[in-house]
């Protein structure tokens, strides 16, 4: 019997998997978007079908959420490439960027959930850091990833051996 | 004279709040400071408000340094559906909360064990535990400090208004032509800043008492640790078979009203509309929130299950194809 081929091993050729972080990451970024009050403003929230965007609360949830199944995926992905997918491959330069201003992120992501939580309190110029951090992040982020996508580079290529 | 009632008042609820701490807690200044650790609650009894409005005028005096000077014109704003929201030739209206208003006196006319009785009682942010105003701001402006205070920083609110929107309230205030959205593109974001009550945090930062509790005649108001404040709205509830709105309003607020009769029907005979706050019971606002932020622990443990599983799956499959 043939053992499973490369192409299910390796977690960037699962197209499956890529689907779900572009969707889950374009969600979080128009969620993210919606937090400040711009979709009522100019006339998203107007669209048949988008009175939802208009909804902070409604987007709030939907960014937590988004943010849920994105910390799973980063999760699953990392330990996989460290369990297997080292073995074959290795990150390339434009990931090894990607990856530090994700951590950046997740980071500031999870800080001002924690700054949500009841009884945490955070003082005025870390939380105002925080917020200005995660949107810079995030530009930074599309911005390396537009590059990427124009030289078409990936994350991860073979091991020359 | 009121001032040595309301002082009185609050040195006792603070000294019972540390009980055998000791004589650290004694002055004054101390006390507020000492406390500050810990959330600081007012407890309104309406019972004993009169209705003369000092406490509203007190307000207007202490915080006129922090109230909005807009620039005119305002700076043209895109698209027209943005409304100008300007309070500075009206700052004399006092029956509503506005930018320059940030405390204002409602009145309900109830039954009050039978006989028909006027009641009246000061409105303004309630300062809720977990402030979704805060909590969504987007820049942090809106915030809440450790001593329970939620406050707006005037320096950094663009005006965009979204506390108001999701405050079960609706209590922060707009007034355009000011703050830093007028340095930044003021014609495409911003509307301005947000103004409300801020607890008099820097009289309370000096030790001193918010200005409306300081002035009251008829000592309505009372500040302290929140769970003294608390203990004394059950005391005082029990002794006048009365009602608590506030501890559980939207998750907890550190405004504690103790009334004579059920809130319900004080919120059916209150002025209620912009700038007038209802008096409903509020679910707590930012529970799903903190429902969801705990799913956010279990997923990259769920994540990280899921590729040692894969792993452990792939690893046999070659060693089988390896026999
Ligand atoms: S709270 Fe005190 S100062 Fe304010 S209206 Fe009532 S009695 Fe007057
Ligand atoms: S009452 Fe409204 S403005 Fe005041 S702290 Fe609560 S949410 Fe914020
Ligand atoms: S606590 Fe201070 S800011 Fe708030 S209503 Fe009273 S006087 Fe005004």
């Amino acid at each position: 019997m043939i053992i499973t081929s490369d192409k299910d091993r390796i977690l960037s050729n699962n197209l499956a998997l890529r689907w779900l972080y572009n969707v889950t990451f374009i969600v979080l970024a128009f969620t993210g978007f919606g937090q400040m009050p711009i979709f009522k403003r100019y006339y998203i929230s107007d669209i048949p079908g988008m009175g939802w965007t208009a909804d902070f609360y409604f987007t709030h949830y939907i960014h937590y959420l988004g943010a849920t199944i994105l910390l799973a995926l980063f999760a699953y992905v990392s330990a996989d490439f460290l369990l297997l997918g080292k073995k074959k491959t290795k990150l390339t330069t434009s990931a090894h960027v990607r990856i530090l201003i994700l951590i950046g992120v997740v980071a500031t992501g999870v800080l001002r959930v924690m700054k949500n939580l009841p009884d945490v309190v955070f003082s005025p110029g870390f939380t105002l850091f925080i917020d200005i951090g995660h949107l810079g992040f995030v530009m930074m982020y599309f911005l390396v990833a537009l590059f990427c996508l124009i030289l078409k580079s990936g994350w991860v290529e073979r091991k020359s051996r | 004279m009121g001032k040595h009632i309301s002082r009185r008042t609050f040195i006792k609820t603070s000294l019972a709040a540390i009980g055998t701490a000791g004589i650290s807690g004694l002055a004054l200044p101390s006390t507020v400071k000492g406390a500050s650790s810990e959330e600081l609650a007012t407890l309104i009894d309406i019972r004993k408000c009169i209705g003369c409005e000092a406490c509203v005028e007190a307000c207007h005096e202490a915080n006129e340094s922090k109230f909005p000077e807009p620039e005119k014109p305002f700076p043209k704003m895109y698209p027209s559906r943005v409304k100008v929201s300007d309070w500075s030739e009206k700052r004399d209206v006092i029956d509503r909360l506005t930018p320059y208003n940030w405390v204002f006196i409602q009145e309900a006319t109830v039954r009050v064990k039978g006989e028909e009785q006027t009641l009246t009682f000061p409105r303004r942010c309630m300062h809720c535990q977990n402030p979704p105003c805060a909590d969504l701001c987007p820049w942090g402006a809106a915030r809440k400090l450790k001593n329970g205070i939620t406050r707006i920083d005037a320096d950094i609110c663009l005006g965009g208004s979204k506390c108001k929107n999701v405050c079960p309230w609706h209590i922060p205030e707009r007034q355009t032509g000011v703050g830093l959205y007028l340095d930044i593109l003021p014609s495409f974001a911003g509307n301005g800043v947000m103004f409300k009550c801020d607890r008099c945090y820097d009289k309370i930062e000096a030790g001193e008492l918010p200005a409306c509790i300081e002035v009251c005649p008829e000592d309505v108001q009372t500040i302290g640790p929140r769970k003294e404040i608390v203990k004394e709205a059950h005391a005082i509830a029990e002794e006048i078979d009365g009602y608590i709105y506030g501890e559980d309003e939207n998750g907890g607020t550190n405004t504690i009203y103790v009334s004579p009769v059920p809130f319900e029907e004080l919120n059916r005979a209150i002025q209620q509309g912009p700038g007038r706050p209802h008096l409903e019971q509020v679910k707590d606002s930012m529970a799903h929130a903190d429902n969801l932020a705990k799913a956010m622990v279990i997923a990259p443990i769920a994540g990280f299950a899921a590729a040692v599983g894969k792993f452990y799956k792939s690893a046999r499959e070659v060693t089988k194809s390896d026999v």
